[in-house]
């Protein structure tokens, strides 16, 4: 069965490893507690359901509270759906935990990005924008021409234009997972991962 | 959760460094990995400064070898640094001594 969990970005910092400095992402990651089992024969697939960090009673709507009632947890802040091909032998109620990785192991993690707001095409797209001087005034970070004349009249979908970027969903693949601290719950993970400082976080192995 | 992180980096850390500032002169010793044999290289030099703090402070170690300057930066907590010996205490009254790449006859 593919290993995943839930957890929550805390922080980035260097580490090293084999003498060599390494930059790595500090994630909180569990304990996840399954929350419902969707199985083939009744709901068309298989997928578990995790939930992760528990919250008091009343941060949950009542609808959210049958839900975890019905499966005998306690609420929880996060709840996610995640597809697997073969559920084995886990059962509501079971907890999955940091142990299901260990060092060494490539991990894909899905996150929210970070939001850029309205951006421009040389934030957005990597336009090259105008030259900086040789007489140019005011023609710095523009798109350019955005199509033709009479023929087609009319700017082609998908041309890509100044707009909302970030705060998508973003996934980040083979990233190696440098250490597991079982009693902290975290994972060290190598490189970046998408979103800000305590965001949700998916991490499952890599295929 | 800030804590959480500080105490990651401190346990990577080395606890027992010898107290140098910029001015000192000092000797380094590394290993150098050559394929399969390891020694120890010594680079001795004055201390130019210190910047970064946790596990990501480096420091600045200048030499003039056969006429010419060199300068080599080195990750403080990096374990390849056996010892830093201090050779000879600096009195330098600033932290950041780049003022001395352009000394002549030093």
């Amino acid at each position: 069965m593919s290993k995943v969990i839930l957890g929550r970005k805390l922080a980035m910092t260097q580490i090293f490893d084999e003498n060599v400095l390494i930059p790595i992402t500090i994630v909180e990651a569990g304990p996840c507690i399954i929350v419902e089992r969707k199985v083939k024969e009744k709901n068309g697939y298989n997928a578990i359901q995790l939930g992760f960090l528990e919250v008091k009673e009343n941060r949950v709507n009542k609808p959210e509270l049958g839900h975890f009632k019905k499966s005998e947890v306690r609420p929880q802040k996060y709840l996610r759906e995640i597809r697997v091909k073969d559920i084995g032998n886990l059962k509501i109620r079971d907890e999955i935990r940091v142990d299901v990785f260990k060092e060494g192991d490539l991990v894909d993690v899905v996150g929210i990005s970070k939001g850029k707001g309205f951006a421009g095409v040389v934030k957005r797209y990597g336009f090259k924008g105008g030259p900086a001087s040789h007489g140019a005034g005011g023609w710095r970070r523009r798109p350019g021409s955005i199509g033709a004349s009479a023929d087609p009249s009319r700017v082609f979908k998908g041309k890509k234009m100044p707009g909302k970027m970030g705060a998508e969903k973003k996934t980040v693949r083979n990233l190696k997972i440098v250490k597991v601290d079982k009693k902290e719950n975290l994972l060290l993970i190598r490189g970046s991962l998408p979103g800000i400082k305590g965001s949700l976080l998916t991490i499952k192995s890599s295929k | 959760m800030q804590a959480r992180v500080e105490k990651i980096e401190e346990e990577a850390m080395k606890k027992d460094i010898t107290k140098f500032r910029p001015g000192d002169t000092v000797a380094v010793h590394l290993d150098i990995h050559e394929g399969k044999r390891k020694r120890t290289q010594i680079f001795e030099g004055v201390v130019l400064r210190r910047r970064g703090g946790g596990i990501r402070e480096t420091f600045t170690v200048r030499k003039v070898s056969f006429g010419i300057g060199v300068e080599r930066i080195f990750p403080l907590h990096s374990p390849l640094i056996k010892k830093i010996e201090v050779v000879k205490q600096g009195k330098a009254r600033r932290a950041n001594l780049s003022y001395l790449r352009n000394k002549v006859g030093r």
